[in-house]
């Protein structure tokens, strides 16, 4: 399988603080790599750093080699507006723009990037809402402003806004955990289905909620890759004593 | 020694299930004691007890299952204690067969103790305390986590073939000379197979401890 995002030697400094320590790892093309650990473990910092939104953070340096298609997006020259174009993110938090209607929020990033003909947005509204399964709930009401959607609903929104503008990686920072749980299940099974068109990248406190999504899973522990490996291995068998007592919930 | 959960109640929960198993072995080895006793000593009576002692091993294979499926449901274990409980509930398995193996022994010392001794029995009581310490074995070795142990038990299991197919042999000389000693050879012949069941029995459990441990499958693999 083709690796869509490799990370070679990725260190994250905020001032002083050393958050992610040498960090080595491949991201399969059309898969769900979930990254787990204790909070402050660095795993949203890591995910933060694969679409450059420590940019906006002055203390912050990230050394080492983030490849997307072997293309580091952090070489000189690189826009980082067009890597965020390929390299989507969804927040844990739905954050749908609150003054727009469904039907805005869906086409706003892309508006971003250049005008676009009445039909053509049409067409792009239907399909992204289709695939994340909202079509049939919000249809007839496109044009009502999108925080009259439930929460979940929000986040199936921002998901759709995500896809519209046709990127190669979504990043999730624990799209599910603001949920009840019948919308969090119809998050996992949205992600199912995007893996076929997309590289997904999850991060998750929910233990569980990793073993049931992801494909691969690597766990972070005070800023170190303690072990990455296929999600069914680590669930069952894992190799490390560390990665063995947090999943099983020891005290570590 | 292995590092405590944040739940103390998960710990007391695999604790739980850990006693009843061993409760469970301790019987079904006094249960193998038994059954040979009443054939080796022609006590019909302890046969009739030890068949009806077998609901205690159903009733315990049924508490066991329960507890696992509950801690499966509220816990949703991981790793080391997903391996415990999936094998918990296979090592029930076992168990609870080899009880039904005991019986049956004592079913045919029911009928051979009502007829004159073939022979005396000598490989017989052999062979059930090879597999009756092969039980045991692979229950220590579950407890103590002791893969070399449970590696000791799968190699055993060739003795017990061994002696099994010897007493066939046996048996097979005396049916041949007299076919009036068919039917009681062939009631012993039956106890011989219990007997190796037991043991098959036991090394099903071992090779599971092994995984439990080592994460490993080594099941079809040991010939």
């Amino acid at each position: 399988m083709n690796n869509k995002v490799k990370l070679e030697q990725v260190n994250i400094h905020f001032g002083r603080t050393h958050a992610v320590r040498d960090i080595s790892m491949t991201f399969p093309e059309n898969s769900v790599t979930a990254i787990i650990g204790p909070s402050g473990c660095g795993k949203s910092t890591l995910l933060r750093s694969m679409n450059r939104m420590h940019d906006l953070v002055a203390s912050a340096r990230v050394t080492g080699k983030i490849l997307v298609d072997d293309g580091d997006i952090y070489e000189k020259g690189v826009d980082p507006v067009a890597i965020r174009r390929r390299v989507g993110m969804v927040f844990q938090k739905p954050n749908p723009f609150p003054a727009m209607s469904i039907y805005d929020n869906v086409i706003a990033g892309y508006k971003l990037n250049g005008r676009l003909p009445r039909e053509e947005a049409d067409e792009l509204v239907e399909s992204c809402l289709k695939r994340v399964a909202l079509w049939d709930e919000v249809k007839d009401r496109l044009k009502s402003n999108a925080m009259m959607l439930s929460g979940g609903q929000q986040q199936r929104l921002c998901i759709a806004r995500t896809i519209a503008v046709k990127p190669e990686v979504i990043l999730m920072d624990e799209p599910a955990s603001a949920l009840d749980p019948i919308s969090t299940l119809k998050i996992e099974e949205l992600i199912e289905e995007l893996k076929e068109r997309y590289t997904i990248i999850i991060v998750t406190h929910n233990m569980q909620q990793a073993a049931r999504v992801s494909d691969y899973t690597a766990f972070l522990y005070m800023g170190d890759l303690v072990e990455c490996g296929e999600t069914k291995k680590i669930f069952t068998t894992p190799e490390e004593k560390r990665t063995e007592d947090y999943i099983t919930g020891r005290f570590g | 020694m292995e590092r405590e959960h944040f739940s103390k109640q998960f710990d007391n929960e695999l604790n739980v299930i850990r006693e009843k198993l061993l409760e469970m072995g301790g019987k079904v080895e006094s249960m193998i004691a038994n059954a040979m006793k009443s054939l080796v000593e022609r006590d019909t009576e302890l046969a009739e007890r030890t068949i009806a002692f077998d609901h205690e091993i159903n009733t315990l294979e049924m508490v066991i299952d329960e507890k696992c499926l509950e801690v499966l449901a509220r816990r949703q274990p991981a790793a080391r204690d997903l391996r415990f409980i999936t094998l918990a509930l296979k090592i029930v398995t076992d168990l609870e067969r080899i009880g039904d193996q005991c019986a049956n022994i004592c079913k045919r010392a029911r009928e051979l103790n009502q007829e004159p001794s073939l022979k005396p029995y000598i490989d017989l009581p052999r062979m059930a305390k090879a597999a009756s310490d092969m039980v045991k074995e692979a229950l220590d070795a579950f407890v103590r986590g002791d893969d070399a142990l449970a590696i000791k038990v799968c190699q055993d299991d060739q003795c017990v073939d061994e002696l099994n197919e010897q007493i066939q042999r046996e048996l097979l000389t005396f049916m041949m000379g007299d076919p009036k000693t068919i039917s009681r050879a062939m009631k012993i012949i039956h106890v011989s197979k219990c007997l190796e069941r037991i043991a098959d029995h036991a090394t099903n459990i071992a090779e599971m401890v092994i995984f439990m441990i080592k994460g490993k499958d080594i099941r079809h693999t040991i010939a």
